[in-house]
């Protein structure tokens, strides 16, 4: 019965004390806070920026990286004998950063869906490389994550948000002067914003459209070899690379050393493909290799005719249905059944890939017959509206008789009537 | 022979002798303003019209969500003179409700509401009503996407009523959106609950007008006005009226058919600038520019009492015209007709004119 009472008294005081007398105690000393956010921009820039950052809100300080004894007030805090690291290298930085994110135990407890290979992926990077050389200009964690605010990756304001990602590489990729000494391009940026992907990702932000990460990788990040660049965009185009991977062109390309999807497309400037780089005209990319009158040459030529034909039957279907619509004759059937019109010809598009002329044929077949039945309901329903208005006038002449033998009667019975009233 | 013995038989359980005998007698008056005797009559035609083009059109259509627009579309491919039909049901619809318009401000302006004729004024004016909740609730029945979100607005607007708004809202959508089963509601009033209300209206209507008789403007000698025989004189005119009105349906249905659009999709967003049916233009309009805020109010609520209201007091003013009732120019009545057409006139105008953003 005593027990009972002490520990329902217990129970009660510690609730009491975590409830009310918590929230009102004295927080913990930060002294790293309190003097940095007082000091010059530079060294108050921190403090501010890490008020967002994902790890203060999981209970991290300053000390957690940078060492020290924010219980301190004075310079004592930032003694080495406190183990204050102070501004960290980048070696310093990558071990820092591992040691927490690749402990699978450690990592669980904030965030169990983490992934923690990170350190092991950026190891085998190009970046991990050149910093295992002793290189401290390459990119580690802190360069592509702000070291002191960090936002989860779904933050539109993170650096890695997938529409800030080709910026974020372009820090260091875009500088001419910083990339001097490898020797590599610095147009990436540039000519990835003008290309389809850029297009997509930077006006209309589309998320789902390819960043640098997505064909370079993140933290394993390296150039794509000639071997592997169509396995990097068959991430995304499975079937053009499957269609690719059986067509002659491949064992063709593999012997030449050519890079499958990008001696066509291009890579970083990868314009939206028209069908004039099918065929043999200006623009073509199928005279880069075929020469004039060879096999090659005329299959182009021929798959280039086929579509252009499949284009202009759609064409032709779409101006008379237009024309009849305006006439005013109901043809949205039809209309409708173009969209099959536009998918055989976007199939055929992407068969061109295998270069399998019976399988474009066959394509090429199906929407020739949608699109000629098209043209067929057009022909139907200009005959309908000429039908109409022919209609419209052999039933105006009967209304007009009508109207005309009614005045008639009206005009006797009036002249009926005068005679009578004289 | 045989039509005597016809004539004879029916005579015998109608009183047909006295029913001719009426026609034979009755009169019109004839005078400057005769013109506009016909609009009743052109509306009586446009029902006919309706109810005839209205039964055609049931044969095929469907009233659900899933199939509405696909019947309209088979009606409109597919049924033999199928496309004629609707367009003249439709395109009869919209001269209906503005032949109505012209009849009720005629007979407004000429006075003709004055006493004993109050009551066919009154079934006159619920009758353009009813012909408004027709093309309210047939507009929606090819469930196409104009109509749907027209309908969502319309109903909306209902809903803005303090304390009922929200029960009538929930009635007309059959719940809380526009769905399949507003669809099957509003093809009830359309084919069901209005046209039996219709005929009741329109039938003391006629019976009115046949025994009062047309009315002849104010200022003019019952003893010196012209009158000429109902039958045949005035109903031959009256058939030409009708056959022009006829002519104007067939070349509008042929040259402008009215157009099926696209098929509702409730999940899809509104299209920009979506407007009423031109019926309805003045008191969208209207609604629109009354500010959010009037004093206490919340605009569109005051707007919307403001139109009842005007609407009431429109009803019953024959009720207060006593100058007409005692057959003496009533020029204070005749400005608030003029201003009522000129608003009507000038704010659908405005609203056509306004862009569609």
């Amino acid at each position: 019965m005593v027990i009972n009472k002490i520990k329902y008294f217990l129970i009660f005081f510690i609730s009491f004390f975590l409830i009310f007398i918590n929230p009102i105690l004295p927080q913990k000393k930060d002294s790293c806070v309190d003097c940095h956010s007082q000091l010059e921009r530079n060294l108050s820039l921190p403090v501010k920026e890490m008020e967002a950052d994902i790890h203060r809100e999981r209970g991290f300080s300053c000390f957690t990286c940078h060492g020290g004894d924010p219980a301190l007030d004075d310079e004592s805090s930032m003694d080495e004998k406190k183990g204050f690291l102070g501004k960290l290298n980048k070696k310093k930085i990558l071990s820092l950063c591992s040691g927490c994110h690749s402990n699978p135990d450690f990592m669980k407890k904030f965030n169990p869906s983490l992934r923690v290979d990170q350190a092991e992926l950026y190891a085998s990077s190009q970046h991990g490389k050149l910093l295992a050389s002793d290189d401290d200009k390459v990119a580690v964690c802190s360069d592509c994550h702000k070291p002191h605010g960090i936002l989860p990756s779904n933050n539109p304001k993170s650096s890695i948000f997938p529409v800030n990602v080709p910026e974020t590489c372009g820090i260091c990729h875009s500088n001419s002067k910083y990339m001097e000494e490898y020797k590599i391009p610095v147009d990436q940026l540039d000519t990835f914003r003008k290309s389809v992907h850029g297009v997509a990702l930077f006006e209309k932000r589309d998320l789902g459209a390819p960043a640098c990460n997505d064909c370079h990788g993140n933290h394993g990040s390296t150039p794509p070899q000639v071997t592997s660049v169509a396995n990097v965009c068959r991430q995304c185009h499975g079937s053009a690379g499957e269609l690719f991977s059986e067509s002659p062109h491949k064992k063709a390309f593999d012997e030449m050393g050519l890079s499958e999807c990008e001696a066509c497309h291009g890579n970083h400037e990868i314009s939206k493909p028209t069908d004039e780089m099918l065929g043999t005209g200006e623009g073509a990319v199928c005279v880069k290799c075929h020469e004039v009158n060879s096999r090659g040459y005329n299959v182009a030529f021929k798959m280039k005719q086929s579509i252009d034909e499949l284009k202009n039957k759609e064409r032709k279907a779409k101006e008379i249905l237009r024309k009849a619509e305006k006439a005013g004759v109901e043809v949205g059937e039809a209309i409708f059944s173009l969209n099959d019109v536009n998918t055989s010809i976007t199939k055929a598009r992407n068969l061109i890939h295998g270069l399998d002329m019976t399988r474009i044929e066959e394509t090429i077949k199906d929407g020739s017959a949608i699109a000629d039945k098209a043209y067929k309901d057009g022909e139907k329903a200009i005959e309908e509206a000429s039908f109409r208005r022919k209609g419209l006038g052999v039933s105006l002449i009967f209304i007009i008789l009508f109207i005309v033998s009614l005045l008639y009667k009206i005009r006797q019975i009036e002249k009926r009537k005068i005679q009578r009233g004289k | 022979m045989e039509k005597n013995f016809l004539y004879e038989w029916f005579s015998k359980r109608i009183p047909l002798k006295n029913m001719i005998e009426f026609g034979k007698k009755k009169t019109v008056p004839v005078h400057k303003y005769s013109v506009w005797y016909y609009f009743g009559g052109i509306c009586l035609f446009l029902f006919v019209v309706q109810v005839l083009t209205g039964i055609m059109l049931l044969l095929y259509y469907r009233p659900t969500a899933e199939s509405a627009f696909e019947s309209v579309q088979f009606i409109v491919t597919q049924v033999k003179f199928g496309w004629l039909v609707r367009s003249i049901h439709s395109w009869a619809a919209n001269i209906l409700i503005a032949a109505s318009f012209i009849h009720m401000f005629s007979v407004y302006l000429m006075k003709s509401y004055r006493p004993p004729r109050e009551m066919t004024w009154l079934t006159g004016f619920f009758l353009l009503l009813i012909f408004l909740a027709f093309g309210f609730s047939g507009y929606l029945l090819p469930w196409n996407e104009l109509a749907f979100f027209a309908t969502q607005v319309g109903t909306n607007m209902a809903g803005a009523i303090p304390l009922v708004g929200g029960y009538i809202k929930t009635f007309l959508r059959g719940g809380e959106e526009v769905t399949g089963a507003t669809l099957i509601r509003f093809f009830g009033f359309h084919v069901a609950v209005l046209p039996g209300i219709t005929t009741v209206l329109l039938a003391i209507h006629i019976y009115l007008v046949q025994v009062h008789g047309m009315s002849a403007p104010i200022g003019i000698e019952k003893n010196k006005i012209k009158e000429e025989p109902f039958f045949p004189n005035f109903i031959l005119k009256d058939m030409v009226g009708w056959s022009l009105v006829l002519t104007l349906l067939v070349f509008l249905s042929v040259f402008f058919p009215w157009e099926i659009g696209v098929k509702a999709d409730p999940f899809a967003s509104a299209p920009v600038g979506i407007k009423p049916e031109w019926y309805f233009m003045f008191m969208f309009i209207t609604l629109k520019f009354i500010p959010g805020k009037v004093l206490f109010f919340e605009g569109e609520v005051l707007g919307i009492f403001g139109f009842i209201f005007a609407g009431i007091i429109w009803m019953l003013l024959p009720f207060f015209d006593k100058k007409a009732a005692q057959e003496k120019r009533s020029t204070f009545f005749t400005l608030i007709g003029v201003f009522v057409i000129l608003y009507i006139s000038v704010i659908t105008i405005v609203g056509y004119m306004l862009p569609g953003k």
